[in-house]
């Protein structure tokens, strides 16, 4: 079976080609360029197309519904109504798989359960990337505020971070609302 | 209603999206208890998948599309309900510069008339030397902007079939292809086209009112299932909808509406352009403008008021195309789409009734499809 996933963001495909290797389909391939998307389509072939919802081209894919010359193959949106928790299940995870049609049901949920399990193990790589830059962020500029403060103050840097840190309990606010103004107030008085 | 009723409406970042918009932004839904949440979303196949597995409780949606699903065509078929119109018209036909000057090579190029025989000279021309056939960009098969398209081509002689490409792009990807030269023209919804005239490689050839005078072009959709169980709010939403709109219409609010429009989380792009969309003044060439008051229409003159009429001469579009087969029961089916009596439970204002009025061909009104199919050279017979 072939499986064609369109999608932009290279990680997460990589991540999906890897699952779907491992359980056992060979014939993946990937397809991040959006131009001429029907022509890489069906230049391939697939059995299966799975397609990220983020991605604007998902209509480009609608137009494989219409009968057309250009279609070798019927290709339908996998809409079995009698499963409509795995379709819930793929849209929320943000991703949606078009079929040949007449195949097997059985070996398409379980490649669309595959999706959705990937789907979200990228979603929480990014949430945790996404947490680790901002925690990062936060603590160049507690950083800064510091050393703005032990300049100006002619603090110690211990002293510096506790005179924060008084000031946010104080005010009922976190250290790094006290270290942005720090440095707002530094810019305004250069 | 009692307490505060959640609303989730997906919509995909267009201008004629305002009303929508507006009425959530300047808190017109809230005042009807009212607690709306927007969702943008990529593509219309996300709205329709949200719409029908109950992730969106309402959507802006592509007219023909709430036909083709109550139909269940190309899909499953879920049957929506379309009580109020969001826009008529709006749409444009754009070419590329190189396009629009092989067209005026071969003729006068003001009237659609015009365009589409140059066009179909030029298809023929292009053929004879052996040249690849034009390739031209809309959004979707079941839209307006097919039908605006096919229409308009078929007029001059050409077979959107078989004369040339029609391909389905999305509308911030058509200008990049016009560039591209992977396009040759596209027929999409403000404000792409002018988009393609402000980078200069587009020219917009015909507002799509010139087309068709008044077509449906967005409703405002549920699922048929959810109005029927929830008839308070669906009358709330088209009130506050009905606010939003007047308050976009009003000339006084044009600068308020397009800032509000040009945020990042609604449409995203100048308000400048937006502005311009809502009046109807369009830049179409390098330093020519043209102005419509009927470019777009949102709530002017009753339009939003939803008239059964609209869908029957969508499906009779869906069937000159070959993306459906006849039956009384289709044809029924599709004619229950859009609910005035739905619309009529929630404003009390006097009907104005309208015709679509195609720039050519038969007309549509009180004849069978089969007649009016007839009628057209180009295109499916019953």
């Amino acid at each position: 079976m072939k499986i064609v996933i369109v999608d932009e963001s290279p990680i997460r495909s990589l991540i999906l080609e890897e699952g779907l290797r491992e359980a056992g389909f060979t014939q993946v391939e990937r397809i991040s360029e959006m131009h001429n998307l029907l022509k890489h389509i069906y230049a391939s072939d697939p059995d299966v197309i799975l397609i990220d919802l983020e991605n604007p081209s998902r209509d480009t894919l609608e137009q494989m519904f219409q009968v057309s010359r250009a279609v070798r193959r019927p290709i339908a949106m996998f809409v079995d109504q009698s499963d409509t928790a795995s379709i819930q299940a793929s849209v929320d995870a943000g991703v949606s798989a078009y079929i040949v049609d007449g195949l097997k049901k059985e070996r398409i949920k379980s490649i669309l359960d595959l999706c959705v399990s990937r789907f979200h193990a990228f979603s929480k790589l990014r949430d945790e990337l996404e947490q680790a830059k901002s925690d990062l962020e936060e603590r160049k500029t507690i950083e800064r505020a510091k050393g703005i403060l032990m300049k100006a103050k002619q603090l110690s840097e211990e002293d510096a971070y506790k005179m924060m840190r008084g000031v946010a309990m104080r005010e009922n606010k976190k250290i790094i609302e006290i270290a942005r103004s720090v440095i707002t107030a530094a810019e305004m008085f250069k | 209603m009692t307490g505060e009723a959640h609303v989730k409406i997906g919509f995909i970042p267009l201008v004629d999206a305002a009303a929508l918009l507006i009425a959530a932004h300047k808190g017109f839904a809230k005042a009807e208890g009212l607690d709306v949440e927007l969702i943008r979303e990529a593509s219309w196949a996300n709205i329709r998948d949200k719409l029908a597995i109950g992730r969106f409780d309402a959507a802006h949606l592509l007219a023909p599309m709430a036909v083709a699903s109550t139909l269940g065509l190309g899909h499953v078929r879920v049957p929506l309900v379309a009580p109020m119109n969001l826009a008529m018209n709006g749409n444009a036909i754009a070419v590329s510069t190189a396009l629009y000057a092989e067209l005026a090579a071969e003729g006068e190029v003001a009237h659609p008339a015009q365009t589409a025989r140059a066009l179909a000279k030029l298809v023929a021309r292009r053929r004879a030397e052996g040249r690849e056939p034009l390739t031209f960009g809309m959004t979707f098969p079941f839209s307006m902007h097919n039908y605006q398209l096919r229409y308009w081509m078929a007029e001059g002689g050409v077979d959107p079939d078989e004369d040339l490409r029609l391909i389905v792009l999305p509308p911030p990807y058509m200008v990049e292809n016009l560039t591209r030269g992977q396009l040759d023209g596209f027929c999409v919804g403000a404000p792409w086209s002018s988009v393609a005239v402000d980078a200069g490689v587009g020219v917009i050839l015909h507002f799509g009112c010139e087309i068709f005078a008044c077509a449906p072009e967005k409703v405002l959709a549920l699922r048929e299932s959810f109005a029927n169980d929830n008839p308070d709010l669906v009358a709330a939403l088209i009130r506050a909808l009905d606010r939003g709109a007047a308050f976009v219409d009003a000339p006084q609010n044009l600068g308020e509406v397009s800032q509000i429009l040009s945020r990042p989380e609604y449409v995203g792009v100048d308000a400048e352009i937006i502005g311009r969309v809502l009046t109807g003044h369009l830049r179409v060439k390098a330093r020519d403008e043209r102005s419509d008051a009927n470019y777009l229409i949102i709530g002017r003159d009753g339009a939003m008021r939803p008239d059964p009429q609209q869908t029957e001469w969508i499906y009779a579009q869906m069937l000159r195309w070959g993306q459906t087969r006849h039956s009384p029961e289709m044809a029924d089916r599709a004619k229950s789409v859009l609910r005035p009596d739905l619309y009529d439970a929630a404003i009390d204002r006097a009907h104005v009734q309208r015709e679509i009025g195609a720039f050519a061909g038969p007309s549509f009104d009180d004849r069978s499809y089969e007649a009016y199919l007839a009628d057209f050279a180009i295109g499916q017979r019953l």
